[in-house]
């Protein structure tokens, strides 16, 4: 664990001696996962888990969700492609690209890999186990989200239908088990991270959609510039008629919200 | 006569539908199951197909419920938002959910009932009939909409 938020501190570093930006809020993103991850494996919480099964599920929730994401939210192949030297980094993305992890990081293959495991971890009593266990389930947790919301560079990913098909399918498996388990906590903890992981899904469609965004989401190399938050161009509403010298709605043209001029965007 | 039916008409229904669904299911969960504690978490005698049809439709309603709502955004991003289609898919969806709920899920796979340890024949009665109600407004609301 200790390693993981190292080698990410080590990645950020390089970018900077390259005289590249990264992100604070990735950085935190993946700190804070590697503790999400670090609780539900050490110290009180992991302790209580093995006899009281209400922390037993925070933890599992911790570990198999909440901390996948906040690590995908982290970025860390961007990162790994900045942070190492052209050659490694080559590398790095023709075994990306290779069919192998081509077959691992689709979509339905990541959501079986998530809920079969978890079926078979329940089922059979391994989850009393350690081991390569928890591991397991961070990592299948991490591969299913960086294949439905991830942010990282997955130039074979496949279209929002089948990614849709694949987070339902994972979420329905994952209720039925905690209905079986019956474990109330699982379920709707499970349904409270499940509502970032679909909000982040529609996100990603709602911004490729909007015909005045830009082309790419990519994250930016050099820090972007301040631009102070304003309310959506759809919220806002114009002054009042009776102002004589505000502009109108209009001068917009009749029932067309104000569009943004891209300098102001 | 066939009437043509613009995209975005077609999609104010779409997000309207899905918001119906998850209205729907949201109330299910909130009002019976959580505050009047009628419905069961889980009845034990529930068989498989039960469990796996609701647990299909409970992802499949908080799906619906926030891809409604960024749809809806995408609408009136664009100034293409149509009230009426949109309502007409709210009661339709918001129906059709119910209608399901109380046949196939209550009766057919016998999920769990609307209440225990009384006679359940009135609750079943009202609960669908409300749910055809429900679905016949949001009908009636899309067909004067395609009408204009």
């Amino acid at each position: 664990m200790i390693l993981l938020a190292l080698a990410y501190a080590a990645g950020m570093l390089a970018v900077h001696r390259k005289g590249s930006w990264w992100p604070t809020e990735r950085a935190a993103c993946w700190m804070a996962g590697v503790i999400a991850a670090s609780v539900a494996g050490h110290g009180p919480l992991a302790a209580a888990a093995h006899h009281d099964p209400d922390a037993h599920m925070v933890a599992h929730l911790l570990l198999g969700m909440i901390a996948p994401l906040l690590l995908v939210l982290g970025a860390p192949v961007t990162l790994a492609l900045r942070a190492l030297p052209v050659r490694a980094a080559r590398r790095l993305s023709r075994l990306l690209r290779s069919r192998p992890v081509r077959a691992l990081t689709h979509p339905v293959t990541a959501a079986v890999l998530n809920a079969g495991g978890l079926w078979l971890i329940y089922l059979t009593d391994l989850h009393r186990a350690g081991g390569l266990v928890p591991w397991h389930i961070l990592a299948s947790g991490y591969l299913f989200t960086a294949a439905i919301v991830g942010v990282d560079p997955a130039p074979h990913r496949p279209g929002r239908v089948v990614r849709a098909a694949a987070l339902i399918g994972f979420l329905a498996a994952h209720g039925i088990l905690a209905k079986h388990l019956n474990s109330p906590l699982m379920y709707y903890g499970g349904d409270a991270v499940d509502l970032v992981l679909i909000s982040l899904f529609c996100r990603e469609w709602y911004r490729a959609a909007d015909p005045h965004g830009p082309r790419t989401r990519r994250i930016p190399a050099t820090r972007p510039p301040r631009v102070p938050w304003r309310l959506p161009d759809e919220l806002r509403t114009a002054p009042a008629p009776s102002t004589p010298s505000g502009p109108s709605r209009s001068a917009a043209g009749p029932g067309q919200p104000i569009r943004a001029t891209p300098a102001n965007r | 006569m066939p009437v043509a039916v613009s995209t975005d008409a077609r999609r104010s229904v779409l997000s309207g539908a899905l918001l119906g669904l998850g209205v729907a299911g949201f109330v299910d969960e909130t009002v019976f199951h959580q505050l009047l504690h009628w419905h069961h978490f889980y009845d034990k005698s529930t068989p498989a197909a039960g469990l796996v049809s609701d647990g299909v439709f409970h992802a499949f309603s908080w799906v619906a419920t926030v891809a409604a709502l960024f749809l809806l955004a995408d609408l009136r991003r664009r100034a293409a938002f149509e009230r009426r289609s949109w309502w007409g898919g709210l009661l339709a969806g918001a129906g059709a959910f119910q209608l399901y709920d109380g046949t196939v899920q209550h009766k057919l796979l016998r999920l769990h009932q609307i209440r225990y340890d009384v006679d359940i024949t009135p609750y079943d009665w009202a609960w669908n009939v409300i749910a055809v109600a429900l679905l016949a407004a949001g009908v009636t609301l899309l067909l004067r909409a395609r009408r204009r």
